[in-house]
């Protein structure tokens, strides 16, 4: 009854801890991927005002044009990342959207499809439902979770038709520095492939600055699908916004499957979005708040014996596990039947990854403190 | 504000190794740092915000009055603003642009003692040209913290 494709793509392993998880009330949870904070005030005030106006229509496919000129003007003033709004920029229902129609519009059956592991759940999976392959560019926690030039020189050998990337990364936090970017575009410029940028936790970046992809040279800007939305940065979730940016021919196909399959972005959360690009004090300080709790959280994680690299953005350590010799599964429901703290395990993120934890620091300090001290009680016992 | 301010803004019973971990300084320097603050009067107390309603027993009323001043010669408003906070029963006095002058929070035991300490001690002063008292009947926000019941955080405990 069910498509073949479909059936095929990899079944997670992790649903059923996520389900005991989700029977368990009083666990803290460090295994949430979206931020604690509510979106900012204004922002709800403008989506309680649009309700009010009566802004309850379609929007055109492609997205309102305040919205899409407010974001031009963003990425000019930001980055002198230039997006003519006419064209070359689409509203889509979150990231999750924008990267589905991304892989649908440049990937065909057989393609290949290098995907940076660990990697954020759904690349794997939304490439294999257009029936493609999947070259795994596995990077190490001995080169900071960096993608290693000579590999990526490898599988481009094997021709493949896009690279995802995602930095700062769902689940390390990685990022990369421009020189680094330079030479990640130095190695693809040599072939064709496109690379669809998924660049959602551009605002929460703790060191140094985001440089968008697209942003390193006019050839770079022509070849990537730059990702970006407000779920993160701008705590808008359960808005399901963001928007994709590309050349005209993609982002005209882009739209097509999304003008038949999801139509439009919600009216209500695109103008909330308009509104959110004004939030800029407020993106601040929730970055601020963000920063020292990661500082908080890294450290102490190192001194109780979970090794992690210090993440340059987003909400989340990836721990490592190694001198505990305990894989990743066995570890989680340790530490939530034993101490009610719930993590994800590294294989959600890839199989390579069963000696890490995902810990996301969305969580209020106290809880964090407390899960510390958690933690180290569990591994006293372990150890 | 730097960040150790906004930290102790938010909450003053943080420790000063917490703090540490939270800045990225060590402890003497945040330790001196809080000191200077303190010395200089930008820190000026670590309180506690109470909310009142919740302790059983607890009687006690608020009032909020507006005070027009009569302008004297030669004595500005921050005497006649000294003679005011002066009295135990104010808890908190600014001077106020608009149609009246300073802006006192009051508190007492119940309506009667505030209304007793209008008229007897606040009116009857010479530089009082006249009060308005307003009673207040519910607090929604205190600090920066909201005091009524909010709607809890959606979140699902555990997504990628
Ligand atoms: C790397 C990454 N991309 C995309 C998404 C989905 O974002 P959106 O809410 O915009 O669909 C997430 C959310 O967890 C993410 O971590």
């Amino acid at each position: 009854m069910i498509s073949k494709i479909v059936e095929q793509v990899s079944p997670s392993g992790i649903r059923e801890f996520f389900d005991l998880v989700l029977g368990m009330p009083e666990v803290i949870s460090l295994g949430v991927g979206e931020p604690d904070f509510i979106s900012p005030w204004r922002v709800r005030e403008r989506a309680i005002t649009a309700l009010e106006e009566g802004m309850t229509s379609y929007t055109s496919n492609q997205g309102l044009f305040v919205l899409r000129r407010a974001i031009s003007n963003h990425l000019k003033k930001k980055y002198s990342l230039a997006y003519n709004p006419e064209e070359e920029i689409l509203i889509t229902a979150g990231v999750s959207e924008g990267f589905d129609l991304a892989v649908r519009t440049v990937v065909e059956p057989k393609d290949k499809v290098i995907v940076v592991s660990p990697y954020y759940v759904a690349y794997p999976a939304l490439v294999q439902i257009c029936s493609a392959k999947v070259l795994y560019l596995t990077t190490r926690q001995e080169d900071g979770f960096k993608i290693d030039p000579k590999q990526l020189s490898k599988l481009l050998s094997q021709n493949p038709k896009a690279i995802i990337l995602n930095y700062p990364s769902n689940p390390t936090g990685v990022t990369y520095s421009y020189e680094e970017l330079k030479e990640i575009w130095r190695l693809l410029s040599k072939k064709e492939v496109i690379v669809i940028s998924d660049e959602i936790y551009e605002e929460l970046t703790y060191e140094g600055s985001h440089h968008p992809f697209a942003s390193l040279s006019q050839k770079a800007k022509m070849r990537t699908v730059f990702l970006n939305g407000f779920s993160k940065g701008y705590a808008m979730t359960g808005f399901r916004v963001g928007y994709a940016c590309a050349n005209r021919r993609i982002i005209s196909a882009m739209n097509k499957i999304h003008s038949y399959s999801a139509l439009c972005a919600p009216i209500i959360s695109q103008l909330a979005a308009v509104e959110a690009l004004q939030a800029q004090r407020q993106v601040n300080q929730m970055r601020n708040e963000y920063k020292r709790r990661r500082d908080f959280i890294v450290k102490e994680l190192n001194r109780v014996g979970l090794s992690t690299v210090m993440p340059e953005g987003a909400f989340y350590c990836f721990s490592s596990l190694k001198k505990l010799k305990i894989k990743s599964m066995e570890f989680a429901k340790k530490l939530l039947y034993d101490q009610k703290v719930a993590v994800v395990p590294g294989t959600a993120f890839g199989k390579e990854f069963d000696c890490y934890v995902r810990i996301s620091y969305a969580n209020s300090l106290d809880n964090l403190k407390e899960s510390i001290v958690r933690i180290e009680a569990l591994l006293s016992k372990i150890c | 504000m730097n960040d150790i301010l906004e930290i102790l803004a938010d909450n003053a019973r943080i420790s000063v190794g917490d703090l540490a971990k939270l800045t990225g300084k060590n402890k003497q320097t945040i330790e001196k740092e809080i000191k200077s603050y303190e010395n200089k009067g930008v820190i000026v107390k670590y309180k506690t915000v109470i909310n009142r309603e919740k302790i059983k027993d607890e009687k006690g009323v608020v009032a909020l009055i507006e005070v027009q001043v009569i302008p004297q010669k030669d004595v500005g408003f921050d005497t006649v603003a000294a003679r005011i906070y002066r009295f135990p029963e104010v808890k908190s006095c600014y001077l106020i642009s608009g149609t009246y002058d300073l802006l006192l929070v009051v508190e007492g035991k119940d309506i009667h003692t505030v209304a007793s300490f209008v008229s007897e001690k606040l009116a009857p002063l010479s530089s009082v040209k006249g009060t308005v008292t307003h009673f207040m009947l519910k607090k929604y926000k205190e600090d920066g913290v909201v005091l009524v019941k909010e709607g809890k955080n959606q979140r699902l405990a555990i997504t990628y």
